[in-house]
């Protein structure tokens, strides 16, 4: 996912909010991997907005892409000029609205905006982890979440909620921990990295490992590998893009000139907004960590990781309600892909709505303003708001 | 509501679950899940009329009936419902084997064209009837078929299908109030409703 963090044209928002730590699997109770590894002790930033009810029924667990972190709504300071990623779709009256619902959003597992990940300290070496940072997958990512959901005192999701690779949490929420997900959201996302996926990112890795400045991800202390990283995340802009939103966007369009430079420069907007893209992420971004995080994406496969293989088996374990959204212009995670999970959803017997949203802004389209997505959500958690207490009623 | 869609109501038992095919803007399933208690899903092809179901709390999904259908599994709900679309549909007995297959039983209803107000214009005018319930030109229609009360009773024959009820309605001309027509429907009703079940 990109940086398009918009101001709400309303000026509503959930105002100062503040970064929380949570640590937990502490030695010899370390946490156990996917890969068999074990990790600990571990650090899961997060932040919370609205009130938790008494019965601890309203939580709403947001999920973040690659590059996100625990930061979805709200400022850190008065005179902070940036709200948190999602603050269009996280505050009072908005779609996930905090005057109703508590919401927690935490920095996955591997990241490093605050959670553990290879830019912490090894507690064995006192030095960064670099490489010797275990793989994690986003079955991990989850495993985590749910220590910290727990930690908060809460048994029972309302719903978890989130796109792209926070999509994929979603799903692995709905089939890890069915008893604890009332409703789930994913967005613009997939059961399975396809061919065209894993290309990009692969590629995005190559551009970090190529760096000389990454040694083998031994860059602590020493100049880090900014260019690949910027390249990796040059790589990435083009996927949350279109055709169609980089023809409105650019188009041919020259930057600050009116006749090619015959050089090398950034003569085309298109390439200058790349570079700028690329440049800015450096900043704020661990070179290791996107290794980590988008070979966790790679990896996620859903129908394959529960049994059969098939997405029909591995759905038959959820039991939450789904609404299932896509975007017309995504290519990174098309339509048919959002499609056949609604498919295996629906063979299963499960509750799933389905809407594809016609954008033209690629991808990253669940992160721009967008009436649409926002009354869809909020129609969404009104009824399985409803539904979860009558639910309980029931018992 | 529309009285054709009270009609279709009525044929519901509360407490069961029902899928509307091509429900529009929900209008129907919303009724029915807060008056009779009903478990409702809807299938809709568009956008705007999907978004405006999800956001009224109807489960809903974005897509064609024809395909949609054949994900559910067998008797998946008690009801499925084909309001005025029957008349639009390519391959009408696939379909209905289809709805029969995931519904216990089906709840199919389309615009008479043999009442006697098409016939007159026709037989009149010369020209394609416009009617009402018909309302377009032979150029901007979406209804590829015409259908008849004695027509859908043929059909049933020949497709291998029951019709466990009929309910021949006038509507007035707003569409909200209406009556049942028990004499001569096929020339008096304009829509036909039809409950139906498998063989």
């Amino acid at each position: 996912m990109s940086e398009y963090i918009e101001h709400d044209k309303t000026g509503k928002s959930v105002g100062l909010v503040e970064k929380r730590f949570f640590n937990f699997a502490k030695p010899p109770n370390e946490m156990c991997l996917e890969s068999g590894a074990r990790l600990g002790p571990l650090t899961l930033a997060y932040e919370t907005y609205g009130t938790l009810n008494r019965e601890k029924s309203n939580a709403i667990l947001v999920c973040h892409a690659l590059s996100g972190d625990s930061h979805a709504a709200g400022y850190y300071s008065e005179d902070d000029p940036r709200p948190g990623w999602w603050d269009i779709m996280v505050g009072p009256g908005k779609g996930i609205d905090t005057e109703k619902y508590f919401v927690i959003c935490s920095n996955i597992l591997g990241s490093c905006m605050g959670s553990t990940g290879p830019c912490s300290i090894d507690p064995r070496t006192n030095r960064p982890y670099g490489l010797e940072f275990p793989v994690v997958t986003i079955g991990d990512m989850v495993k985590a979440q749910k220590a910290l959901v727990e930690h908060l005192g809460i048994e029972r999701l309302l719903a978890v909620v989130g796109g792209s690779i926070g999509g994929m949490q979603v799903l692995e929420w709905s089939v890890r921990y069915p008893g604890s997900v009332n409703s789930a959201i994913p967005l613009a996302t997939t059961t399975r990295h396809s061919a065209l996926a894993i290309a990009f990112n692969e590629v995005a890795r190559q551009a970090i490992m190529a760096d000389p400045n990454w040694s083998k991800g031994n860059y602590h202390g020493g100049p880090t590998p900014d260019t690949g990283l910027a390249v990796a995340r040059m790589i990435g802009h083009i996927t949350y893009l279109s055709d169609e939103a980089m023809r409105h966007k650019f188009g041919r369009r020259l930057q600050g000139r009116n006749n090619f430079s015959f050089h090398f420069d950034a003569d085309f907007q298109v390439e200058s907004y790349l570079r700028y893209q690329g440049s800015k992420f450096v900043g704020r971004f661990d070179a290791n960590a996107f290794l980590y995080i988008t070979k966790a994406a790679d990896y996620y496969d859903l129908p394959n990781q529960h049994d059969s293989g098939s997405a029909v088996e591995a759905f038959s374990k959820a039991r939450a309600k789904f609404l299932v959204v896509s975007f017309t212009s995504d290519w990174l995670y098309p339509t048919y892909q959002s499609k056949a999970m609604v498919q295996a959803m629906k063979k299963c017997g499960l509750d799933v709505s389905f809407c594809e949203i016609e954008a033209k802004w690629g991808h990253d389209a669940f992160l721009l303003p967008n009436e649409r997505l926002s009354s869809l959500i909020k129609g969404f958690l009104v009824r399985v708001a409803k539904d979860g207490g009558k639910a309980e009623d029931a018992l | 509501m529309r009285f054709d869609l009270r009609t279709i109501a009525s044929l519901i038992s509360p407490g069961s679950t029902v899928l509307d095919l091509g429900c529009g803007n929900g209008e129907l399933l919303y009724y029915l899940e807060k008056e009779r208690g009903v478990s409702g899903t809807g299938i809709e092809k568009s956008e705007t009329e999907v978004a405006k179901c999800i956001e009224r709390g109807l489960s809903t999904l974005q897509g064609d009936i024809n395909t949609e259908l054949l994900d559910y599994p067998d008797e998946a709900f008690d009801y499925v419902i084909l309001s005025r679309t029957l008349q639009q549909v390519y391959e009408p007995a696939e379909l209905i084997r289809s709805l029969l297959r995931v519904g216990k039983m089906g709840i199919v209803s389309f615009p008479n064209f043999s009442h006697w107000r098409v016939r007159l214009q026709l037989l009149g005018s010369g020209y394609a009837p416009v009617t009402r319930e018909l309302p377009y030109e032979w150029y901007d229609t979406p209804n590829i078929r015409v259908i008849t009360l004695k027509d859908f009773r043929k059909f049933s024959k020949d497709v291998g299908f029951r019709i466990l009820k009929i309910m021949a309605i006038v509507s007035d001309f707003d569409g909200t109030s209406g009556r049942l027509v028990t004499f001569m429907p096929n020339l008096r009703a304009t829509y036909g409703i039809f409950l139906i079940g498998k063989e």
